[in-house]
């Protein structure tokens, strides 16, 4: 068989999408790792959270079953909620600190 | 060969986008890339027959969300230098160890199963179109019960909000 008849009888499975979630998520952690703004922090969940949210919708389509992506929204609703509190507290320790880098975070009073 | 293409051009703009995030150093050019991963992310959504998430993940994810990334943004200062010397000692070597064994984990998974993951159950043999009306259908019967509880979760995640960006002595001093 020849390689352009290979190419072209290659079929989009699961295991494809799974495997982007995969990357997804750690490169999302990775970025969790290494920065220190709070913000790109919070960008890094954000990724980490997507990675989630595909692979719950490749598993529905791979089962056929609608309950996947009906989890897709509870997902988003808490990250919209995380997002939320999450920036305000950021904002709050900007005005106290004037940074929002987590390494001057080292301080629990309020 | 067009579902190839399909699958490949978002893919590779998610992995764009997802590496603009965690290295670029304009806080405004990470918001950009998110901005691509998850309009990218969407494609994907309507390729697995999950049509309303994917309009869904554009108007809250790439809408809402992306304003209020940017909002903050605009607050804090793009100008701000990010600090890049360790606090712990030896973080980015500890760090780049547990990347190396994650992703080596994931080559090995791969390769070992000659690309081809054992899922348990083979794909169905029918579409399941992910329409506005079968998943409410879904969610405001079954799943009822969640649904309220994330109700309460936003109220109160909305006021939690209000309660910490509310600056008392600012308010104080002006009145």
């Amino acid at each position: 068989m020849t390689r352009r008849k290979e190419i072209a009888m290659l079929e989009v499975t699961t295991d494809w999408y799974l495997s982007l979630a995969a990357i997804l998520f750690t490169i999302g952690f990775l970025g969790m790792m290494i920065r220190k703004n709070a913000l790109i922090m919070f960008m890094c969940i954000e990724l980490m959270l997507n990675a989630v949210n595909l692979t719950f919708i490749s598993a529905s389509k791979h089962f056929g079953q609608i309950e996947g992506q009906v989890f897709v929204f509870f997902v988003l609703v808490v990250a919209a909620a995380e997002v939320v509190v999450g920036l305000a507290i950021i904002v709050s320790i900007f005005r106290k600190q004037s940074s929002a880098s987590v390494d001057v975070l080292n301080v629990a009073r309020g | 060969m067009f579902e190839v293409f399909l699958f490949f051009a978002p893919a590779s703009l998610i992995i764009l986008g997802a590496l603009i995030v965690i290295f670029a150093k304009n806080p405004v050019h990470n918001a950009m890339g998110l901005v691509m991963t998850l309009v990218s992310l969407a494609i994907i959504y309507i390729t697995l027959n999950a049509t309303f998430v994917a309009m869904v993940q554009m108007l809250v994810y790439a809408g809402a969300v992306m304003t209020l990334f940017l909002f903050v943004i605009m607050m804090i200062g793009v100008d701000k230098k990010e600090q890049t010397t360790d606090s712990i000692k030896g973080q980015t070597f500890l760090v780049s160890g547990v990347f190396l064994i994650l992703i080596s984990l994931l080559v090995y998974v791969a390769v070992s199963s000659d690309f081809k993951w054992d899922l348990w159950f083979p794909p169905v043999e029918y579409d399941v179109e992910g329409t506005p009306q079968l998943i409410a259908g879904t969610l405001f019967t079954a799943w009822i019960f969640p649904f309220e509880i994330i109700s309460i979760l936003l109220i109160v995640a909305t006021a939690a909000a209000i309660a910490l960006a509310y600056d008392t002595k600012k308010r104080n001093s002006n009145a």
